[in-house]
């Protein structure tokens, strides 16, 4: 039966599930929200894109899920070409969006039926599914509610059950916790794992840090469309500051430079100093050891201090240690735009 | 892999009408919108036959008689400046990438909406039928040429819907979508047989009334109700609908393709 999708008959094997990005670009305008990308996605592993808002990753999503077409460059997604193949491509991948895209005036279990068919699944098996998942969710009792009453981890709930309704083999995730409160966050990275133990590329993108090492394999992070560093978890960490720090605030702001050099020996080349608010950031080195001999050091110096502790590294601190800047939003282009029609994709 | 074209087709047809019922949907459970429409066409067709009915000469008939068929007209003319406002919301959700990012046939998001639309039009002129005949108007032909007439003027109001749909995904605005669909909308329903007889206009508005597509279509709406000749005024409007369809549905479709651009 020619309507069976390969992605219909279960993922079993996990082999064609790449991604394969060849000298991507992308242009809107003047700004170049894509510039040279090259990218490959190992079948069967969780990618995380990292960077701020404007370096690129949505427009990138978007050209693997054949909503936009590069300018130049291929792309391959499950050995498809996305431009060439698009329809094929759209056959064996799942895509959740920057923003849940559910309808409002029709009730979960209907929203999930209506995905069903227009994967053609048929109505029975369209039905099971959606209920299935609607389950899996936790979203039985609301199924026949409808959407507009949903809360927002809710809606990102059942948008992401709505990617999964044709079991797609890989899976774009657009900032999939954005804007969810630390509970729903929580929950939904439990959803994404489990996607991912079962054998499925996941390819998301997200702007923290925390998400990415806790989630992916392998991280690339981004900036202004370009890739400025790729690799496991653990080489970031050695190469660019993904350590937790230790970040100390001393109440003078003036004796910032006496403070550096009281610490320089501590930190190396990886200490850094945020004169305008008397910070200071440095690795530590995997546990509080460090803490009472930033306090000695600091208190040899009488220079006294009004915060102290370890932090979790985020995106700025990498970026700050990639780049010597901190990430900062490309204002040029706004990707959440990419379904208005401020946006560039024109 | 590849799929036989009688699957390509019922997978198609199967699209349109997930679309289709997606958008009937939306009028059945935000009815708002359906019922200000409807409204909206009550009060002009009474405000127009009482304020401007009593000036305008029709040569001896009433003028309900005179304007309800023309009046059915007018609202799938103003319909579909509806559809270009209601696409152009559509495209600024999310929802219009989860359907694009789906293997569903490519030109059944539009189709499904021209459908609903249609649906649309026939409840809007049922209706406009039910408030003429309060005011007294008649069908003095019997009840087949009314229902023809009808199919004709959904006919019609789905050729101008793709007009509608080309201008929504092109301006991808709300508001835009409105005001750009007032600039096509007025000329064609005024300077049209519709409220007047087009003898009483001057000589170069005549001209364009008289190439007008709606002018045709009330012309033959209204001898179907009334009696009399449609053979010349039939031929045209069919002409129309066919040119309408065969420029913008194109157009549309390329346009939908584009946004991946």
């Amino acid at each position: 039966m020619a309507s069976n999708h390969r992605n219909m008959q279960g993922n079993d094997v996990c082999t064609d599930a790449s991604i394969n990005a060849v000298a991507i670009s992308k242009r809107f305008g003047k700004v170049q929200a894509l510039d040279n990308i090259k990218l490959v996605v190992e079948p069967g592993t969780v990618f995380a894109l990292l960077g701020p808002n404007g370096s690129g990753k949505t427009t990138l999503v978007r050209i693997f899920t054949t909503l936009l077409r590069p300018d130049s460059g291929t792309a391959h997604v499950a050995g498809y070409d996305v431009v060439h193949e698009a329809q094929l491509v759209r056959s064996v991948i799942g895509l959740a969006g920057q923003y849940p895209a559910v309808e409002e005036i029709l009730t979960g279990k209907e929203n999930l039926e209506m995905i069903g068919y227009l994967y053609h699944l048929g109505k029975p098996k369209a039905k099971a599914r959606a209920k299935e998942l609607l389950e899996q969710f936790e979203l039985s009792d609301a199924a026949n509610r409808k959407v507009k009453t949903y809360s927002g981890g809710m809606r990102r709930r059942l948008d992401l059950a709505a990617t999964l309704v044709a079991k797609p083999s890989i899976l774009f995730l657009d900032e999939p916790t954005t804007g969810l409160d630390p509970r729903s966050r929580l929950g939904l990275w439990e959803v994404i794992a489990a996607q991912a133990k079962e054998c499925k590329t996941v390819f998301l993108t997200t702007q923290y840090l925390e998400e990415a090492d806790r989630l992916a394999n392998k991280i690339a992070i981004i900036d202004k469309g370009k890739i400025l560093r790729e690799g496991t978890n653990q080489e970031l960490k050695d190469c660019c500051g993904g350590d937790t720090l230790v970040r100390v605030r001393i109440a003078d702001r003036s004796e910032i430079s006496k403070a550096n050099n009281a610490l320089k020996e501590l930190g190396g080349d990886k200490l850094h100093s945020y004169p305008d608010i008397g910070e200071i950031t440095l690795p530590s080195a995997g546990g509080t050891a460090l803490l009472p001999e930033v306090v000695r050091r600091l208190d040899a110096e009488k220079i006294i201090i009004a915060e102290l502790a370890l932090k979790p590294p985020t995106l700025d601190d990498v970026f700050l240690a990639i780049t010597g800047h901190p990430a900062e939003e490309t204002t040029e282009l706004k990707e959440d735009s990419s379904s208005t029609p401020s946006s560039g994709n024109k | 892999m590849s799929m036989s074209v009688s699957d390509n087709l019922s997978n198609a047809l199967s699209d349109i009408g997930v679309m289709t019922w997606r958008n009937m949907l939306r009028y059945i459970r935000l009815p708002q919108l359906l019922v200000f429409n409807a409204l909206l066409n009550v009060v002009l067709l009474l405000l127009f036959n009482y304020v401007f009915g009593g000036a305008i000469r029709t040569g001896g008939i009433a003028y309900i008689q005179y304007f309800l068929p023309g009046f059915m007209v007018q609202t799938v003319v103003f319909g579909s400046t509806q559809t270009s406002v209601g696409l152009a919301e559509d495209l600024s959700k999310g929802m219009i990438d989860r359907f694009r990012s789906l293997p569903m046939s490519r030109p059944a998001f539009l189709t499904g909406r021209v459908v609903a639309d249609a649906a649309r039009y026939a409840i809007l002129i049922s209706l406009m039928i039910a408030v003429g005949s309060i005011m007294g108007f008649r069908f003095e032909n019997g009840v087949l040429p009314v229902f023809a007439g009808v199919a004709l003027i959904i006919f019609f109001g789905i050729a101008l819907t793709w007009v509608g749909v080309f201008i929504g995904i092109s301006v991808r605005d709300v508001e835009t979508a409105q005001v750009a669909g007032f600039v096509w909308v007025f000329p064609l329903v005024f300077a049209s047989s519709l409220y007047v007889p087009i003898e009483t206009m001057p000589t170069w508005l005549q001209v364009f009334a008289q190439i007008n597509p709606v002018t045709p279509m009330v012309d033959t709406m209204r001898a179907l109700a009334l009696g009399g000749s449609i053979s010349a005024s039939l031929w045209k409007t069919l002409a129309w609908d066919g040119a309408i369809i065969l420029a913008f549905l194109p157009l549309a479709l390329r346009r939908y393709r584009l946004m991946a651009q």
